[in-house]
């Protein structure tokens, strides 16, 4: 009866850990996902410039109101431009970006298809 | 032919790598968001300096009137630069300044306005930097010029004499 009440408690705790976490796991996601400012090459969850600090703040209070991920990044978006997503969206700008590792795939695809044919001749 | 072949796509790589890395130097890589003018002004709400009262945006700007809102901080030494122009520039009853303290001690916030005078109408207490996020800020010390809830300018940076200037000329 005592290990069963022992593990029920520890069931318990790891069970509160794991609530606690995915509020966590969100917040980071994000912050990983939004570029810094002032410490370019850097993301917001790697910063610890005062910027940075005031965006892990507001992206915890945008998750407490209830915003949804894409609406944070919209949010960010709006105020500073696309280019502090991480994650880029396809348009004019980006896609050779998007384009071009499914353009190198097809060739690479096609080369390694042409020397099949070759060997089995 | 193989032979041939190979040394000549390996020098093709390396010219282009060359371009590349060659035009690559010339630009920097430091990105400044584009300035976004006419816009409304963003919807908030923030604790105030001396009362401890939490305002909305709609009451602090009123329309048909000219407001300067001004980011700064006690521990930014380019607010201490143009910190005289604000003086100077809140003299005229045509403009409101209005204040962010940017992740500031009230304390040294108070020590500065002593020392260097309150060009504020009001100012808002912003401690953990949000306030300041909320106007597209990402440093201090940045201005914006707002008529009608609509931002005409935004200055980033210290302003300058120039700058002074120019806001004059747009609130005459």
């Amino acid at each position: 009866m005592k290990v069963l009440k022992l593990f029920f408690i520890i069931f318990f705790i790891f069970s509160f850990n794991q609530l606690r976490a995915n509020n966590d796991d969100m917040k980071s996601k994000i912050t990983k996902n939004l570029r810094c400012l002032v410490c370019q090459g850097q993301s917001i969850n790697d910063s610890d410039s005062e910027f940075a600090n005031s965006i892990k703040v507001l992206v915890e209070k945008k998750l407490n109101e209830g915003f949804s991920e894409k609406q944070i990044y919209e949010y960010f978006k709006d105020k500073y431009g696309e280019w502090i997503l991480y994650d880029p969206e396809l348009n004019k700008n980006t896609y050779i970006l998007w384009l071009l590792p499914i353009l190198i795939f097809l060739i690479g695809g096609a080369i390694i298809f042409k020397s099949f044919i070759i060997m089995k001749k | 032919m193989k032979n041939k072949f190979l040394p000549l796509s390996i020098i093709f790589i390396f010219v282009i790598f060359f371009i590349i890395f060659y035009k690559g130097l010339q630009y920097t890589n430091i990105y400044t968001p584009e300035i976004k003018t006419n816009n409304k002004i963003p919807l908030f709400s923030a604790d105030l300096f001396y009362s401890n009262k939490v305002v909305n945006s709609s009451e602090l700007f009123k329309l048909d009137k000219f407001y300067l809102l001004n980011i700064w901080s006690s521990w930014c030494v380019p607010c201490r630069k143009e910190h005289s122009l604000l003086m100077h520039l809140g003299k005229s009853n045509k403009i409101d300044i209005i204040g962010i303290n940017y992740k500031d001690t009230k304390v040294n916030a108070e020590i500065f306005l002593d020392e260097l005078g309150n060009p504020y109408k009001k100012i808002i207490f912003d401690q953990e930097g949000i306030n300041a996020i909320e106007w597209g800020a990402y440093g201090v010390p940045e201005s914006y010029l707002i008529h009608n809830g609509i931002i005409i300018r935004k200055y980033t940076g210290p302003l300058n004499k120039k700058l002074i200037n120019e806001i004059k000329l747009l609130i005459k």
